[in-house]
């Protein structure tokens, strides 16, 4: 009861901050203006465009956005570039259902069935569902973040320093090992972005570490350069001129036309809950993204349904069910980040990076310390949510007709936008060389099968691991046995064996999913059959490595 | 796939590093280095395991899109710390935008110029980032 209490007074305030009037000068002049909903608005614009827009996804908009809020107050900064982050889940649904595009990886899955649907003429049907299917979804998910947020938070302020180490070591192999691509590349990449963490001086001693000699270096290597090199740049360099054509011709979409039948919604709404529920669970495994419940959706779905050889054929089960998961998850992801600062995936951690940048230290104490982040943050998700429902019905078009905008007047653009944040962030020149540098890097490993987004969750949680490690072990006398003897810090170091116990598992049972690699070019179109060909020659490369 | 092994070689100097210094900070990266070696060995061997797979490069390497895009900021480091913005992102945008398959000069140089006005108005008018819009010398 205290509980519920507690998170409706904090919804509530949320609301006023969200709302929230403030003075702001023009030209001289000072009106009374609500900018933290100015910037939600921008947030999820921006976001719902770039879900359209093959080639830029919200990491890399994000990144790009994350030195313009330098200059913002931390709540309005948060809010927006949350808000890129699930406008771009409503985005990415547009381009994988009318154009066959599987360009976002959480919405991949889609074009199975989506894209059908759209050459049956009833694509607009499947859009109409999946706005509804993701509005419920994405409710589901802040419903859950109010009221689990501040329970776990009464947990997690009773960590100490060996129990904030063996949560983050489970949310770092998690998320490495739980993505895509091989595990051991994942944790190797992880690993990486732990070292890459360690750059500059250290915590308590002040020492240099892996500075080459470089006084640019010490103040370690800049998130923003390190986020826009490996998802600005090297994501640039592997879609240069790889772009498919892309046919239009199914994606007139009318209004009148999406409205779904009532045969329609009576279908979608058994999936919608599971996907609904699918997604939550996923959110609460530390790293289990949106992506991931997609593709476990769109597997249950197949399972459940009665005519499972229907799928790919055009079945609502199939787009409704992935969607509603992804977004209820992709809100969830915010509950771990928030409550207790450990991000699930590479843009949770870019989205703490941020608040890092703005002098906020995430964890436990951040819904106490800064309520107006944590529930302007909530309330914002509804807000954003419902612009989002509103937006997307008119906008389709204008974003359909966006997509026509070739990839070479898009890129060179965007690195401007790269160099100019780059430069911003310190005015330094350096850092745009830092940038070159890491893309570089981001490229060759992206070649190698190495996913590079682990390396920013270890970016990002290094520091703080090794300064909670340490801690730790000064509290024991330098005794590893802590991190078992303390019941709640055993638990987590048994679900980190538990993990990687199941992974050797599944990886001598051989199993194998098969997963459509997002590409920038359309899927080659096999109206039936449940495994959709992989385009481009990325995933041939992970597979047989592994 | 040697260059898993490489990998894996690169970071024992940092391992090295580790050690040298005082056992306080060193004791992390070192940790890390040898966990790394350890996982390099285990992609390597995996890597050597499986042979037959493509190479680095994909099929169609793109080696102009490339450096056409590594020069990009590069331009813009050199362009803009001598001539200040607008010369910088004029270079910047471009060098970049000639690396697409079928750009040309006059495209590029469109893109450019729209991208500099607009980037200027936005970045130093409204944002106010301290770089001057464009000097001598």
């Amino acid at each position: 009861m205290d509980v519920i209490q507690t998170s409706l007074s904090g919804l509530w305030y949320g609301f006023e901050v969200a709302f929230g009037l403030h003075q702001v000068t023009i030209w001289g002049y000072t009106i009374l203006f609500p900018m933290n909903l100015l910037w939600c608005f921008i947030g999820v614009l921006v976001g719902n465009m770039v879900g359209v827009l093959p080639g830029m996804g919200p990491l890399a908009t994000i990144s790009i956005l994350l030195p313009l809020t330098f200059g913002m107050k931390p709540v309005g900064a948060i809010l927006m570039l949350a808000g890129v982050m699930y406008g771009a889940q409503y985005g990415g649904a547009i381009c994988s259902i009318l154009l066959n595009l599987p360009c976002h990886p959480p919405h991949a899955v889609t074009c199975l069935d989506g894209y059908p649907m759209t050459k049956q003429g009833r694509g607009g049907v499947a859009l109409g569902v999946t706005v509804f299917a993701s509005f419920i979804g994405a409710s589901w998910g802040i419903t859950e973040m109010i009221f689990l947020s501040p329970i776990l938070v009464k947990v997690a302020l009773q960590f100490g320093p060996a129990e904030i180490c063996s949560l983050m070591l489970l949310g770092l192999l998690a998320g490495s090992t739980l993505a895509r691509g091989s595990p051991v590349k994942g944790v190797c990449m992880t690993v990486l972005g732990l070292l890459l963490g360690s750059v500059g001086s250290d915590l308590e001693t002040g020492q240099q570490r892996f500075t080459l000699g470089l006084a640019e270096l010490d103040d370690g290597v800049e998130l923003i350069a390190l986020a826009l090199g490996l998802f600005g740049i090297a994501e640039f360099m592997n879609s240069v001129n790889q772009t498919g054509a892309i046919n239009t011709q199914y994606s007139n979409v009318r209004l009148r036309d999406m409205r779904p039948t009532r045969e329609d919604m009576r279908r979608s709404v058994a999936p919608m809950i599971r996907g609904t529920l699918i997604g939550s669970l996923c959110s609460l495994i530390p790293g289990t993204g949106p992506t991931i419940a997609s593709f476990v959706a769109y597997a249950t779905e197949k399972k459940v349904s009665k005519t499972p050889e229907k799928f790919g054929t055009g079945m609502i089960e199939g787009v409704v069910c992935p969607e509603t998961s992804t977004h209820s998850s992709v809100q969830g992801d915010f509950i771990p980040t928030m409550s207790l600062g450990i991000p699930g995936d590479a843009v949770m951690a870019l989205l703490l990076g941020a608040l890092i940048i703005q002098g906020i230290v995430p964890g436990p104490q951040l819904i106490t310390q800064h309520p107006d982040i944590f529930w302007g943050l909530v309330a914002s998700f509804w807000i954003g949510n419902i612009l989002l429902v509103l937006l997307n019905v008119p906008l389709i078009g204008i974003w359909v007709k966006m997509l026509a905008i070739p990839y070479k007047f898009l890129y060179p653009s965007a690195l401007f936008f790269v160099c100019i944040g780059v430069y911003a962030a310190n005015n330094d020149f350096f850092q745009v060389g830092e940038v070159v540098v890491i893309g570089i890097l981001g490229y060759v490993l992206l070649r190698l099968g190495f996913h590079p987004a682990p390396i920013l969750l270890g970016f990002v949680l290094g520091p703080r691991f090794e300064e909670n490690f340490r801690r730790a072990m000064l509290i024991s006398r330098g005794d590893l046995a802590v991190f078992v003897e303390r019941p709640i810090s055993a638990v987590f170091v048994g679900m980190c064996v538990l993990l990687i116990g199941v992974q050797i598992y599944v990886r001598l049972r051989g199993a194998k999913v098969d997963l459509p690699e997002p590409s920038m070019t359309p899927l080659a179109e096999k109206p039936a059959g449940p495994a959709p060909e992989k385009a481009g020659g990325r995933l041939s490369a992970v597979d047989a490595a592994e | 796939m040697v260059l898993f092994g490489l990998f894996a070689a690169v970071n024992a100097p940092r391992y090295n590093l580790g050690t040298l210094m005082h056992m306080g900070p060193g004791f992390m990266p070192t940790a890390l280095g040898v966990i790394l070696i350890c996982l390099g060995l285990v992609t390597a061997g995996t890597a050597v395991a499986t042979e037959g797979e493509e190479g680095i490069l994909p099929e169609h390497p793109q080696w102009l899109g490339w450096g056409c895009i590594l020069a990009g900021p590069l331009a813009f480091i050199l362009f803009g710390k001598i001539g200040g913005m607008i010369p910088g992102t004029f270079a910047c945008v471009f060098v970049s935008a000639l690396g697409d398959r079928d750009a040309t000069w006059r495209s590029a140089l469109i893109l450019a110029a729209v991208v500099t006005t607009f980037g200027v108005l936005l970045f130093h008018w409204v944002l106010g980032i301290p770089m001057p819009i464009l000097r001598w010398m």
